[in-house]
């Protein structure tokens, strides 16, 4: 039953760096979110003026997707499981915000964290199971579990999974598709693995 | 799959404080909707909002009324009343899946006494799992109006592998300021009490709610039980915050969901539709629902009962469902007018008796995504 | 163009996050939805918010937008002739 699925490829984007499979791809000093987030999508050359019109945590979604789907193909039935801490509280807090003069409908619309996978959905032409989960940690044992049954009972053929934080200007980003095809082997321990990778220290929230 | 059964339930809404009291208003037809004068809103709207008095009443008998948001404390009877049926579940090996669009949201514009850290759900989910000494970290999930159906698909694909027996499934959301805001500003609310799949209808009206279940891949002793046996969602891959105008998602969902329940269209006796009442959720339903030959299938939405209780919806009304099956009694849904959608369905219209084996329930949410539960009666 | 007719195309470009595009990009009468700006229904949706917030117009039925966010010289001559700000 283990060692059954592979992660085929993954993506890091944290502290203005971005890695693909462990290799960094690209950097900047950029501090501000907005400027950084559109640094990436001009070295990515990604064409897509949607993108300008996305919260954060949807921005970071595309990015990494891209990443990843260039060089994978995904299928129709590709999921998406994905997971955070803070859900779309930093957008919430925007659309708060605009309560106090005019309630904003482009910031409402982002105001949930299952939105992102939308998004991926809608570039990449993907019809296909969205699980987007909340938890205090990166939790690999549970994206394993639930990425595993998904693919187990045949209900998809790959699943990007991982976390996607933005809390207070700080992103965490950590994408990888699994699949059938003899790679990484996808486990807990793997996956945690390539998540404290390019960290100095695991990631935690308190 | 294994068939996941859906046992002991407890539904926390303006209808009741239990499921029997909200079965029993549905059956008169008593709607929790009321009128809410405009607060920010240039409109008048309506809304199904528990009282809070008589939610503290209930709870002062649990715990400490200050101590809890009005979410938690609707959670936190839902879920008591549920293991209080259950004295015997072992809480350590027991799953507890919290399911949420927006959470404490509320203290967001008035925080009272609780910290920011309140707003996070893996917080709402700690002090839920902390009350009840649940062992296992609360798997949360966030996914739009499906939410409180995911919920009961993501304890039966996780559970199957063996991972835990037992779960408890809990949905839940507030009528907050924040969200009243939000779909005004999209101007999706009716003026009126909705009027799913209606002619006149224009818009949802809004509702909170918090309902749990336990549910077991253990076979219950009863021999006349509902249980879980078809399940999925799929994208529409469409619009963010609009449905697909084909139905796109939604009917790979009813298809994906019946196959693996083996079963097809005509043996569906019952179908729960999302039914928001607005112009658009309600005609791609109907686009769906034909797509998949289900035009015959009795079918109603609860929205006029409870209004859009959003994270908590999929979940409530599969509940209502499973008591449907379990009675075999269908419920009319509740303020159908003409029928207001090009493709035709055989909407509810009065309670009737009638004896269902298989049931669907569906659900759509922004982002896109759509969701199909398949349930299936064994009668005595 | 008029003053109003600028403002309008900067107000909208800032509003509805039309990244790298200046006024002189949108012309006074293409359409702003489906071919042409490719504007959807969350930016009608954010241009009714507009005529409020800058020209004191509340639209008592959204349904209006269809004909008023035809194209900028549209929009200008409907808030020309109802602004109240």
């Amino acid at each position: 039953m283990s060692n059954q699925f592979h992660i085929q490829d993954w993506v890091k984007i944290k502290n203005g760096e971005i890695f693909n499979s462990g290799k960094l791809i690209f950097e900047s000093t950029e501090k501000e979110l907005t400027l950084f987030l559109k640094e990436c999508y001009e070295f990515l050359e990604i064409k897509y003026p949607k993108f300008h019109k996305m919260d954060g945590l949807s921005k970071l979604g595309i990015l990494g997707s891209e990443i990843i789907f260039r060089k994978n193909k995904s299928t129709k039935d590709t999921a998406l499981v994905i997971s955070n801490n803070a859900s779309s509280l930093e957008n919430d807090k925007q659309f708060q915000e605009s309560t106090k003069t005019f309630a904003s409908p482009a910031l409402f619309v982002y105001t949930l964290p299952n939105i992102v996978l939308g998004e991926i959905s809608i570039k990449y032409k993907l019809q296909s199971e969205n699980a987007f989960f909340i938890s205090e940690d990166f939790n690999a044992g549970l994206l394993k579990d639930y990425s595993e049954s998904l693919l187990s009972s045949e209900k998809t053929s790959s699943v990007l999974c991982g976390w996607l934080d933005l809390q207070n200007g700080e992103y965490d980003v950590f994408l990888c598709l699994v699949s059938k095809e003899k790679n990484i082997p996808f486990s807990e321990e793997s996956l945690k693995k390539l998540y404290c990778a390019e960290n100095d220290k695991p990631t935690h929230r308190t | 799959m294994k068939k996941l059964y859906l046992l002991e339930d407890a539904i926390i809404s303006p209808l009741g404080f239990s499921t029997k009291e909200n079965i029993q208003a549905i059956r008169e037809g008593k709607s929790g909707l009321k009128l809410q004068k405009p607060k920010f809103t240039e409109n008048q709207f309506f809304a199904g909002i528990i009282d809070e008095i008589l939610l503290n009443r209930a709870f002062s008998e649990i715990g400490s009324i200050e101590k809890f948001t009005k979410l938690e404390k609707m959670i936190l009877l839902a879920v008591k009343q549920v293991l209080d049926k259950n004295k015997n579940l072992d809480l350590s090996e027991t799953a507890l899946i919290l399911t949420t669009t927006k959470g404490n949201i509320d203290l967001l514009k008035e925080p009272g006494d609780f910290p920011e850290s309140r707003l996070k759900l893996s917080e709402l989910g700690k002090v839920v799992a902390n009350f009840f000494v649940f062992k296992q970290t609360p798997i949360i999930l966030s996914n739009a109006c499906i939410s409180g159906g995911l919920g009961l698909a993501v304890a039966r694909r996780l559970g199957n592998s063996g991972i835990f027996k037992n779960a408890i499934v809990v949905g839940a959301d507030l009528v907050s300021d924040f969200v009243i805001s939000g779909f005004n500003s999209f101007q999706a609310l009716s003026p009126e009490a909705c009027k799913p799949f209606s002619k006149e209808r224009d818009g949802i009206s809004l509702g909170e709610a918090a309902a749990a279940m336990l549910v077991s891949f253990d076979q219950p002793q009863n021999s006349a039980n509902i249980s879980l046996i078809g399940d999925a969602s799929a994208n529409d891959a469409n619009h963010i915050s609009g449905p697909s105008r084909t139905g796109e998602g939604l009917y790979k969902s009813i298809q994906k969901a019946l196959k693996e329940a083996s079963i097809s269209a005509e043996k569906v006796g019952f179908l729960s539709a999302h039914g928001t009442a607005t112009v658009y959720n309600d005609e791609m339903e109907s686009i769906a629902f034909h797509r998949s030959g289900l035009q015959e299938v009795p079918i109603h939405s609860l929205k006029g009962f409870y209004g859009h209780t959003l994270g908590a919806s999929a979940l409530l009304e599969s509940i209502i469902t499973k008591h449907s099956m379990l009675n075999n009694e269908l419920f009319a849904s509740k303020n159908f007018g003409e029928l207001g959608v090009s493709k035709s369905l055989n909407i509810i219209q009065s309670n009737k008796h009638k004896e269902i084996y298989y049931a669907l329930k569906t659900a759509s949410g922004f982002g896109g995504c759509n969701l199909a539960l398949v349930f299936k009666a064994e009668k005595e | 163009m008029t003053n109003l007719h600028t403002e309008l195309k900067e107000s909208i470009i800032e509003q509805l996050n039309l990244e790298d595009m200046e006024p002189a990009d949108i012309s006074n009468d293409e359409p702003l939805f489906g071919d042409g700006l490719g504007l959807d229904s969350i930016d009608a949706l954010e241009l009714i918010v507009l005529l409020e917030k800058d020209y004191g117009i509340k639209l008592t039925d959204p349904a209006q937008g269809k004909e008023i966010f035809v194209s900028i010289n549209q929009m200008a001559q409907f808030i020309e002739e109802n602004r109240t700000k």
